[in-house]
C-alpha cells in the first residue's frame, strides 16, 4: 500500500510498504478515505518527539471504511464507515473506566506518560498511522466510531482530534457565564477552543497568534476579537489592559511546543532541544490570566522538562488543566452541535492534497504557504470499490 | 464599563521636590473589576450559551464510572502475541495487552534504543537517548535507501516543489543565503590550501607540485 514515510526531520515522503493485518483478534483494518495532518505532527515532522523511528507513518486524524474484523469484534462490520478517535484505548483499564480515554494503561509498552495514538511515534505506542491507503485498528469493538449517514466526511474527519479537542480546552478552562478567555494558537485547534469558548457561555474570546491570515479567518469564523504578538510589546501587559487590569478569566494553551515569540524558548526548546518545545505559550497563559483563573493546555509538549513561572501559578492560586483530549466521550455533544449548525467543522479545510503528494502537504502546512489552514490527504484508496463488494455484485 | 476613577491634582504631578530627588507619584489604580458583557449584546454569537449548563459538557465531572458511549467488555484484552522486539517502559511490571508492531529497532539506532529502555521515563537520560537514537536512524535511513539503489531525493522530501510554487521569493532568498555561506567556505578552504602549499613547497621544493 501506498502510505506517508517518515525519513528524518523536515523530510518526509509517500512509500509503499506492506498492507496492515489483523495481529490481535480484537483488530480492524480500516480503508482510509481521509486523513489530516494535524498540528501535532508537526512536532514529529520536526524531530521533537523522542523515538520517532524512520520509516513511520504518521497520522491521527482519518476516518474510512472498515475492511476486515478480527475474530473478537463484534460491534464493526466490513464496509461501516467510521472516524476513528486518535487515542488507541482498550475501554476495560482504569482510565478507560473512568471515561479517560486519552489516558489509556493497556496499549502503549513503550511509556506510562502517554496514552496510545496512531501515527505518533513510539513514545506513543509503535503504531503506524493513518496518513496510508490501510490502518490496522486495535479495540475496533471500542475506539472507532460509525458515521451518521446526516455527517459529511469532512465533518467526521475533524471530529477525530481537532474539534474534539478544541471543545475540550474551552470545558477544561470551566468557563463561567461572562468570562473572558484568551485563546493562544490560531490553528485548527484553537479556532475550535474560541467556537466551543461561546457555546460554554464566555463573554468574550481573543485569539492570540502571528499569523494574520488566521486571525483574519478566526476572526470572521469564531465571531472573535484578535491580537497579533508581534504587533504588541509585552502579551500579559497587554492582556491586562485589554481585560481592566485583571487578566482574563480563562487562558487555552492551543499551540505547545513549537510556539515562537520567545527567543530564548525558542533556543532552548526548538533548536537545541533540551526543553520538551518551546513553553512560550505557557509562560503567557499562566502570566496573562487573572489571579485564581484558569489555565487549560492542550498543546502538545515533549516528554522532558519546561521552563515555566510555575511560582506565579502558585501565587496567583491558578487552577491548570490539561490532558489529550477524550475524543469518544465527545461526540455525540459535537454531533448535536453540529446538526443544530452552531460549529460548522469543514470550513476550515483549505486544502486537499494527494497522498502521493506528502512531502509537499507537510511543507506547506508546517510553512504556512498559501494560506493553509487544515490540510487534508486523499489516498489513492479513497475512492477503490472493495473486492468483497465487486465480487457480491456478481 | 465603569470608567477607573483617577484622582485629579497632586498624583499626577510627579517628582515634589521635598528632599525625596527620586519619589514618584503615581495615579491611584482605583477599584478594578472586570467588565461581563449582557447575554444581549451576545445574542448574535451563534450557538453562545449551549453548553452553559454543565449537565451539556460531556467531560463534566471529569471522570465517570462507569463509561459512557463504549461498549467495554469485563476484564482486560486477550494478550497480543509478541511477533516482534518491542521496548517495554521500566515503569511497566510487562507488556500491555495490546501494542504497536510498527519499525522494531534495528542497527546501531535500535541499540541506542535498547540502552534507553534501560532508564525510567523520569530519568532524563531515557529521553536525549532516545533523541539521539533518532539522528542516527536518520543516517541509517540513508544508507538503506542507497543500499537498495535507491537515491533519496532530499529536497524532494522537503517539499521544494511547493516551495518554489507558493514561495519562490523565500527559496530564492534560502539559496542566496547557501550559495553565499558555501561560496565563501570554498574560498576560506581554497585560501588555507594555497597557504599549504606554499608552506610544503618551501620545505620540500616544488617536485611534489605540478
Amino acid at each position: 500500500m501506498l502510505a506517508m514515510n517518515y525519513r528524518g526531520p523536515y523530510r518526509v515522503r509517500a512509500d509503499h510498504k506492506p498492507d496492515p493485518v489483523i495481529e490481535h483478534p480484537g483488530d480492524a483494518i480500516v480503508r482510509v478515505t481521509r486523513s489530516c495532518i494535524c498540528g501535532s505532527d508537526l512536532h514529529l515532522y520536526h524531530g521533537m518527539v523522542p523515538d520517532t523511528r524512520v520509516g513511520h507513518t504518521f497520522g491521527h486524524e482519518f476516518i474510512g471504511v472498515v475492511e476486515d474484523v478480527g475474530s473478537g469484534v463484534h460491534n464493526l462490520k466490513v464496509g461501516d464507515r467510521v472516524l476513528v478517535p486518535f487515542n488507541l484505548f482498550c475501554g476495560s483499564c482504569f482510565f478507560c473506566q473512568r471515561e479517560l480515554f486519552g489516558n489509556c494503561h493497556n496499549t502503549n509498552p513503550e511509556a506510562t506518560a502517554v496514552g496510545a495514538i496512531y501515527g505518533y511515534s513510539h513514545t506513543a505506542g509503535g503504531y503506524d498511522g493513518g496518513q496510508a491507503e490501510f490502518v490496522r485498528v486495535p479495540m475496533a469493538d471500542v475506539g472507532p466510531y460509525v458515521i451518521p449517514d446526516d455527517i459529511h466526511d469532512d465533518d467526521a474527519v475533524l471530529l477525530t482530534d481537532a474539534l474534539p479537542t478544541g471543545y475540550q480546552a474551552a470545558e477544561m478552562g470551566d468557563i463561567q457565564e461572562g468570562d473572558t478567555v484568551v485563546v493562544f494558537g490560531a490553528g485548527p485547534v484553537g479556532i475550535f477552543a474560541a467556537k466551543s469558548a461561546w457555546l460554554m457561555g464566555a463573554g468574550r474570546v481573543i485569539v492570540v497568534d502571528c499569523v494574520d491570515y488566521r486571525l483574519e479567518f478566526v476572526k470572521r469564523y469564531a465571531q472573535c476579537e484578535v491580537v497579533n504578538f508581534l504587533e504588541v510589546n509585552d502579551m500579559a501587559l497587554h492582556i491586562k489592559k485589554m481585560t481592566d487590569w485583571m487578566g482574563a478569566d480563562v487562558c487555552i494553551d492551543a499551540v505547545g511546543g513549537d510556539a515562537s515569540g520567545n527567543i530564548s524558548q525558542t533556543i532552548t526548546g526548538r533548536l537545541m532541544k533540551i526543553q520538551g518545545g518551546a513553553a512560550t505559550v505557557l509562560h503567557w497563559c499562566i502570566n496573562s490570566v487573572r489571579k485564581g483563573g484558569n489555565v487549560s493546555i492542550v498543546g502538545v509538549y515533549g516528554p522532558t522538562t519546561n521552563m515555566v513561572p510555575i511560582g506565579n501559578a502558585l501565587n496567583k492560586g491558578l487552577t491548570l488543566r490539561m490532558n489529550q483530549a477524550s475524543v469518544k466521550r465527545h461526540l455525540p455533544r459535537l454531533i448535536e452541535h453540529i446538526r443544530a449548525g452552531h460549529i460548522d467543522p469543514k470550513q476550515i479545510i483549505t486544502h486537499r492534497i494527494p497522498l502521493e503528494e506528502v512531502a509537499d502537504a507537510y511543507h506547506i502546512f508546517s510553512s504556512k504557504l498559501d494560506n493553509c489552514i487544515k490540510p487534508i490527504l486523499i489516498p489513492p484508496s479513497a475512492n477503490q470499490v472493495r473486492a468483497v463488494s465487486a465480487t457480491a455484485a456478481h | 464599563m465603569e470608567p477607573r476613577k483617577e484622582d485629579s491634582g497632586h498624583h499626577h504631578h510627579h517628582g515634589h521636590d521635598h528632599g525625596h530627588g527620586h519619589l514618584q507619584m503615581h495615579p491611584s489604580q482605583g477599584h478594578l473589576e472586570p467588565r461581563r458583557p449582557s447575554r444581549e449584546e451576545l445574542s448574535h454569537i451563534q450557538g453562545w450559551g449551549a453548553d452553559l449548563d454543565r449537565k451539556n459538557r460531556p467531560a463534566v465531572p471529569m471522570e465517570r464510572t462507569p463509561p459512557r458511549f463504549i461498549d467495554a467488555k469485563p476484564g482486560d484484552p486477550p494478550q497480543q502475541p509478541e511477533t516482534v522486539e518491542v521496548l517495554v517502559s521500566p515503569e511497566r511490571p510487562g507488556i500491555t495487552p495490546i501494542f504497536g508492531t510498527a519499525q522494531p529497532p534495528s542497527g546501531l539506532s535500535g541499540m541506542i534504543r535498547r540502552l534507553a529502555f534501560k532508564s525510567t521515563e523520569n530519568d532524563l537520560r531515557h529521553w536525549m537517548l532516545l533523541l539521539l537514537a533518532d539522528r542516527v536512524n536518520v543516517v541509517e535511513g540513508v544508507v538503506e535507501d542507497l543500499a537498495r539503489g535507491h537515491v533519496p531525493n532530499i529536497l524532494g522530501e522537503m517539499g521544494i516543489k511547493s516551495e518554489m510554487k507558493h514561495n519562490p521569493a523565500g527559496l530564492a532568498k534560502k539559496v542566496a543565503i547557501t550559495a553565499a555561506v558555501v561560496g565563501a567556505a570554498v574560498y576560506l578552504m581554497k585560501r588555507s590550501d594555497r597557504d599549504q602549499v606554499g608552506y610544503e613547497g618551501d620545505r620540500y621544493g616544488k617536485r611534489y607540485y605540478r
